[in-house]
């Protein structure tokens, strides 16, 4: 099948309101995140795939079912890759439904800068395209960001346009017992800086002898041994300037993300209040996409 | 004409008087913006000083059955301040404090009439700045930039403005105060702050933004590079690209501008070349020499002439005045100019430069190209004399073929200026009926009524059903 008619089929798949609940399924590595869904929608699968990548042009168009490390593994041949994070199995459009960035936030910037455009099947079982395939591009309102994080609320991401970066010619983990604040103002860009109240971990990138001065400046140890989440599953959303409050704050371990506020910890975070006129503003997004409540029903982007 | 004294009597009461304006010079003055989009009329001028009078503005714009339309400094290129359906305009100008700068957490509230080079300005003295920096940054203000999600030239590694916003307090066009986005990194739901970027005025008014600072980098080098052939300039651009260098920003300047902004601002750019290429490397000391090491490889291999780098910050910033004069120096070619804006895929520029001057020299119009190479966003800018018969027509009638040449060539419709009106009636061109109907519906659920800066980025008749709207007396 032809590029389109690969969509095409997929949007038939999706089908419009007489198609019922659906949900899209990618590789349930944070299929939680949002809540229990309610009844039980029927599962989509989108296609993958990688359609077009130039090198020269630093952007690849790439089907939403494609794993990331499939995507990694194609860009890595020519010196590229993308600011999405990887877990066993996550896809593309799993990872920009889910919206969460990886651990090079700090450096990379968040997922959502790296969507140039998105095509998604609608309520009614349209194709439906926002944004567009260049590098920079303000023709209308900014589909891809609305949809990065929505859950899969609004639509079903079917195929996206991603920017990629150049794989950095160095690549280094660093650990020390230096305060994560003082490295933040100390080290240029780092990729990552993260702190579970005792150890302070960098990851720096870039030029070899520059990664090598900053942390010879820093006093910073090269470590095979990148910190782990994997104890830690809940997910917090911190001011950055509020994480140096964290040990002792009643709340367990955690590993913080310091310079973003990520901290991954045991416990659950408290839930937040929510604004009056923002959460009116989800119902009628909500209801203006998915009228009949048919994307992921039960699936909550609010607390 | 709807009668506007009980609707300047409300105003006044909520602002002061003199922050009220409906006198002739004023509407007439603020019927425009920096674009050649004609036939705006406001029905009253405000200039409120907090976001309490944004809100009031507001409120007291529906009571009365009016629209409202959001204006910073009035220096946009596609309209999208141009007042349509005689609306209450609200002018940010005044609201220009920065309210507060995090140096630790790199962040700034600003109000939205702050202007954009003011903030870096601000920022020196701590080693940081505001990345977004449009050719109009010495003009320009921040909530115009988040109005059209702003570029300039250092968005080629920076991002533009959508990536240095964290969060927008917003007057909604309900008249409701609320937070959009927000100083942590995940804020719950949609990204409501990236659906307001670039939203033009139409989802609501921006009364503080939190905006994102990025430290100076340790080395910067700056590099121009001269080309006997434009084709070759362009093969260099994408060549550094493919290369994977991310340069800081990568500009070119062709043909004829060279001339004009050379004798405008002896910027010492060689007035014999075909195209200029102005690359700035910066970051870590052992990568900008290697970066700057590889471009000068790369443009030597292209055919360059000469390529020189700035021995210090003074030769620097000349080279850089060049560039972001380049507007003023057209005025010295012809009484008027009518500048473009489209992006098309970096390997594509060669072809689709040619395009445009062919579109051009068809036409009998001159065109001068200033723009950024390095992401594609072209600025093609066609230079007249509006007295001379006919001549307005023809311009209008190349750039509807410029932006299709772009278009054809995969690219989009405007990489930083916006839509606005000016692009607005060539939306289905790039965009499907369901495309325009999904972002009508964007719009829609933060403006249900259309109060919010109507008639702009979305053609009327993009929502099923919509009854088609033409501005009265509107000239494009």
């Amino acid at each position: 099948m032809g590029v389109t008619s690969v969509l095409e089929a997929f949007a038939a798949e999706v089908g419009g309101h007489q198609g019922g609940a659906v949900v899209a399924v990618g590789g349930r590595t944070r299929f939680d995140v949002g809540g229990a869904l309610e009844g039980t929608p029927r599962e989509v699968h989108a296609p993958a795939g990688i359609v077009e990548h130039e090198p020269a042009e630093m952007t690849v168009r790439v089907r939403a079912g494609t794993t990331v490390a499939e995507l990694d593994d194609a860009l890595a041949r020519h010196g590229q890759c993308v600011a999405l994070p990887d877990r066993d199995g996550s896809t593309v459009g799993g990872v920009l439904a889910v919206g969460h960035s990886g651990v090079r936030r700090l450096g990379w910037g968040p997922v959502r800068d790296a969507v140039l455009e998105v095509r998604y099947v609608a309520d009614d079982g349209a194709l439906v395209k926002g944004g567009g395939p260049t590098v920079k591009n303000v023709s209308g309102y900014d589909m891809p960001r609305l949809f990065v994080g929505s859950l899969g609320t609004l639509g079903v991401l079917a195929e996206v346009v991603l920017r990629t970066r150049p794989v950095p010619a160095c690549t280094q983990w660093f650990a020390g017992e230096t305060e994560p604040f003082r490295l933040l103002r100390e080290l240029y860009r780092p990729a990552a800086l993260c702190w579970d109240g005792t150890t302070t971990w960098a990851l720096l990138d870039g030029h070899p002898a520059d990664v090598d001065a900053q942390a010879r400046r820093a006093g910073l140890q090269a470590t095979d041994a990148a910190p782990t989440a994997d104890a830690l599953p809940h997910r917090w959303s911190l001011r950055p300037s509020t994480l140096a409050a964290l040990p002792g704050d009643g709340n367990g371990p955690f590993l913080a993300q310091v310079g973003v506020g990520v901290v991954h910890r045991a416990v659950p975070p408290p839930a937040r209040p929510v604004d009056a006129a923002v959460r009116t503003l989800h119902d009628r997004l909500k209801q203006a996409f998915d009228p009949t409540n048919r994307f992921a029903p039960g699936r909550r982007v609010l607390p | 004409m709807r009668t506007v004294q009980g609707l300047l009597d409300d105003l006044r009461g909520a602002l002061t008087a003199d922050r009220v304006r409906a006198e002739p010079l004023e509407l007439s003055l603020y019927g425009h913006d920096a674009s050649i989009v004609d036939g705006g009329r406001a029905a009253v001028v405000c200039f409120p000083t907090s976001t309490a009078e944004v809100q009031a503005c507001v409120r007291i714009a529906r009571a009365h059955g009016r629209p409202f339309t959001a204006r910073g400094a009035g220096t946009g290129l596609a309209g999208g301040a141009v007042p349509l359906d005689d609306p209450v305009v609200v002018v940010t100008t005044k609201m220009n404090r920065i309210l507060s700068i995090d140096v630790d957490e790199r962040v700034a509230w600003v109000e939205p009439g702050v202007v954009n080079l003011d903030l870096s300005r601000a920022l020196a003295a701590h080693g940081l700045h505001f990345a977004p920096d449009p050719s109009s940054q010495q003009a320009c203000s921040i909530g115009g930039n988040v109005a059209n999600n702003s570029g300039g030239p250092h968005c080629l590694a920076y991002g533009v403005t959508s990536a240095h916003v964290l969060a927008i307090e917003v007057v909604l066009p309900d008249g409701d105060v609320t937070v959009l986005g927000g100083l942590d990194p995940e804020p719950d739901g949609y990204d409501l702050r990236g659906a307001f970027v670039g939203s033009e005025g139409t989802l609501g008014i921006a009364t503080r933004i939190a905006v994102r600072l990025t430290p100076n980098p340790p080395a910067v080098r700056t590099l121009l590079v001269d080309f006997l052939a434009m084709e070759d300039a362009a093969a260099c651009v994408s060549a550094i690209i493919a290369a994977g260098l991310v340069p800081a920003a990568l500009e070119m300047v062709a043909g004829e501008m060279i001339g004009a902004i050379e004798a405008f601002v002896h910027a010492g750019y060689p007035t014999d070349a075909a195209a200029v290429l102005l690359v700035e490397v910066d970051g870590l000391p052992r990568f900008v020499d290697d970066a700057a090491t590889r471009v000068r490889d790369i443009a030597l291999a292209h055919h360059a002439r000469e390529v020189r780098v700035a021995a210090d910050e003074d030769e620097r910033q000349l080279l850089w005045k060049g560039r972001k004069s380049a507007f003023g120096a057209v005025a010295r070619i012809a009484p008027d100019y009518y500048l473009h804006d489209t992006v098309v895929p970096r390997t594509r520029l060669v072809e689709v430069l040619r395009k445009v001057d062919d579109i051009a020299s068809s036409r009998g119009l001159r065109v001068l190209n200033v723009f950024h190479a390095g992401d594609g966003n072209l600025h093609p800018l066609l230079s007249f004399d509006a007295r001379q018969p006919g001549v307005v027509e023809q311009v209008h009638e190349a750039g509807r073929e410029i932006v299709l040449a772009s278009l054809a060539a995969g690219g989009v419709l405007s990489g930083e200026h916006g839509i606005g009106i000016e692009k607005r009636d060539l939306m289905p061109q790039l965009f499907t009926a369901e495309d325009l109907d999904a972002q009508a519906r964007l719009r829609d659920a933060f403006d249900p009524d259309g109060l919010a800066n109507p008639g702009k980025v979305l053609p009327a008749g993009s929502r099923c059903g919509e009854l088609p709207r033409i501005p009265e007396g509107l000239w494009v």
